[in-house]
């Protein structure tokens, strides 16, 4: 259950989007985001969807593991299209007892899906072949303009990158002390709401005790290698622009001139 | 009464690219009663078999029969094998929640339903087996000392009145002295209750000188299966998997080598000091 989780886990290979500048893959993202928002029609969809499609082919990372992030949204993604289904007025199609579905409805509630969908798949592209290091890395280069403005940007980028790599240590403590409590005749699925709620008392305990005991050892370990913040630090591997980094960008400024023509302009 | 493997596979992220066998066609019978070291490199998949005996993995093939039943028949009672088939994990006192010792071990027994008189005296008996005084049994469990964290953590499992006993790695961590008092108490309690105990271990030295069976793992699958003094004199073999033999062991071969006429099937210090006494007498 507990490994269907995919955001935030980089999946190892070695591929075209995977070598990519992680500042590019940010501004990627964030392009495809905006451009998920601005375009209303179905063209513009079926723009980014390719789009999106072909990212995935050239990240060589199996389609599949996009598709079980997924099920940890699907009930937002069911609740949202639920309520923009009945609660769209406009012209009504089918209504029964008190709910319309309306035209509009229909329509809106499938953008928001496929809105939402694209989303998700689209930042777990990026956390997928980029390692969190990779990834705070880019995001502070990115950031280090507004250092003038007195946002602590490395400390920012490096609390990112900690919460980041503590995910999967998290989620796998979690199935460890589980198991434990299982062993022990815990049950997790079992009764109403609140003895379902109480059951989290033998999970959860332990679990804040060991984030504690690791933050607590990773401070440590920080310590003693003299770490102490951002100021006049040097990096092992500086982030350099590359060729396929500029053709990159090149690409992303097409899309989003055509999808915006198209899903926004033109029809 | 006994616990069987039968052709039991276990692949991890099935259909990923990060796809793995941990297990790879097990067939194992584990009767009443047995002192078995499991034995194998980190790594080896004895973490992943030993979780299969209580039903906490399910095999991607093949069947677990605990006492002839087919433990993931729909109709199976998990929670029950669960408190016959006690399993111990590494680093135990990871799991430790409640505000004190004792009802940190009443845990266990209060989920099989006991009434609570019941689960009070298997809490007191257990913590009394591994050897908790009194004086702690009030004391929040994240003020103890480590070795003694994990004697309630065991205590947590004791209290559930297991028929078999799974140990995974109980002395990681332990240093010498914590190690052998943790290694005599089990003996003790398998000496006097006579269940089932299974030791998982990366360390012959550990297991060699309590257990009546060693089940070597390598790479998924059993290597040797055997009284300890017959695995050990694969003792070349098992170098070759990153294993070894008790020093013991190495001794008594040395010396042979040297001329003098001993017993190589040794495994403990005890015997090997007869062993060579006995040798010089001649």
């Amino acid at each position: 259950m507990l490994r269907d989780i995919t955001l935030g886990q980089y999946y190892q290979a070695d591929s075209v989007i995977h070598r990519l500048d992680p500042r590019v893959k940010l501004v990627t993202t964030i392009c495809f985001i905006i451009s998920l928002f601005l375009v209303d029609n179905w063209a513009g969809y079926l723009i980014a969807g390719l789009f999106l499609l072909m990212i995935i082919r050239f990240s060589k990372v199996p389609f599949k593991f996009m598709v079980r992030g997924m099920k940890s949204i699907l009930f937002l993604l069911i609740f949202a299209a639920v309520f923009n289904l009945f609660l769209t007025p406009g012209e009504v199609v089918v209504s029964f007892w008190k709910l319309k579905i309306t035209r509009e409805g229909i329509r809106f509630a499938a953008f928001m899906a496929v809105r939402l969908i694209f989303l998700i798949m689209g930042s777990s592209v990026m956390t997928l072949t980029t390692t969190p290091n990779n990834l705070t890395d880019g995001l502070e280069k990115l950031l280090g303009p507004l250092k003038v403005l007195k946002v602590p940007v490395h400390e920012i980028a490096m609390m990112m990158s900690i919460a980041l790599r503590f995910i999967p240590i998290l989620l796998e403590e979690t199935d460890k002390i589980m198991k434990a409590q299982i062993a022990r005749g815990a049950d997790f699925e079992s009764g109403n709401l609140i003895r379902k709620a109480k059951s989290l008392v033998p999970l959860l305990v332990p679990l804040f005790i060991s984030a504690f005991r690791r933050a607590n050892d990773l401070a440590m370990a920080m310590e003693a290698r003299c770490y102490r913040g951002g100021e006049q630090r040097t990096k092992m591997k500086p982030l350099i622009y590359h060729k396929a980094d500029v053709l990159a960008y090149g690409t992303v400024a097409c899309y989003l001139v055509i999808c915006i023509t198209f899903g926004k302009i033109l029809l | 009464m006994s616990i069987i493997l039968d052709h039991v596979s276990h692949i991890y992220e099935e259909g990923m690219a990060m796809e793995h066998a941990a297990l790879k066609d097990i067939n194992l019978v584990i009767p009443d009663g047995q002192f078995i070291g499991l034995i194998g490199h980190t790594g080896s998949g004895k973490s992943t078999l030993v979780q299969h005996l209580n039903g906490l993995l399910a095999p991607t093939s093949g069947n677990v029969y605990y006492n002839g039943a087919d433990i993931h028949e729909k109709d199976f009672d998990k929670k029950q094998l669960r408190s016959k088939v006690g399993l111990v994990f590494q680093y135990p006192e990871h799991q430790l929640f409640e505000i004190d010792v004792f009802s940190d071990v009443c845990f266990g027994p209060k989920n099989l339903g006991l009434d609570k008189k019941e689960v009070e005296l298997r809490a007191y008996a257990a913590l009394k087996q591994v050897g908790i005084e009194d004086e702690y049994f009030y004391q929040s469990p994240f003020d103890l000392s480590g070795g003694q964290k994990r004697r309630v953590a065991i205590a947590g499992v004791l209290a559930m009145k297991p028929e078999v006993l799974i140990l995974d790695e109980p002395t990681a961590g332990l240093d010498p002295k914590g190690r052998d008092e943790i290694l005599d108490q089990i003996a003790r309690l398998r000496k006097e209750t006579g269940i089932t105990v299974i030791l998982v271990s990366h360390s012959m030295e550990d297991v060699a000188k309590y257990v009546d069976r060693i089940i070597v793992m390598n790479q998924g699958q059993i290597m040797f299966d055997d009284a300890p003094k017959v695995v050990f004199r694969h003792y070349k073999e098992l170098e070759a998997v990153g294993l070894a033999a008790p020093q013991v062991t190495y001794i008594m071969q040395a010396l042979k080598e040297k001329g003098l006429e001993v017993d190589t099937d040794i495994t403990t210090i005890e015997e090997a000091k007869t062993a060579i006494l006995k040798a010089l007498r001649r």
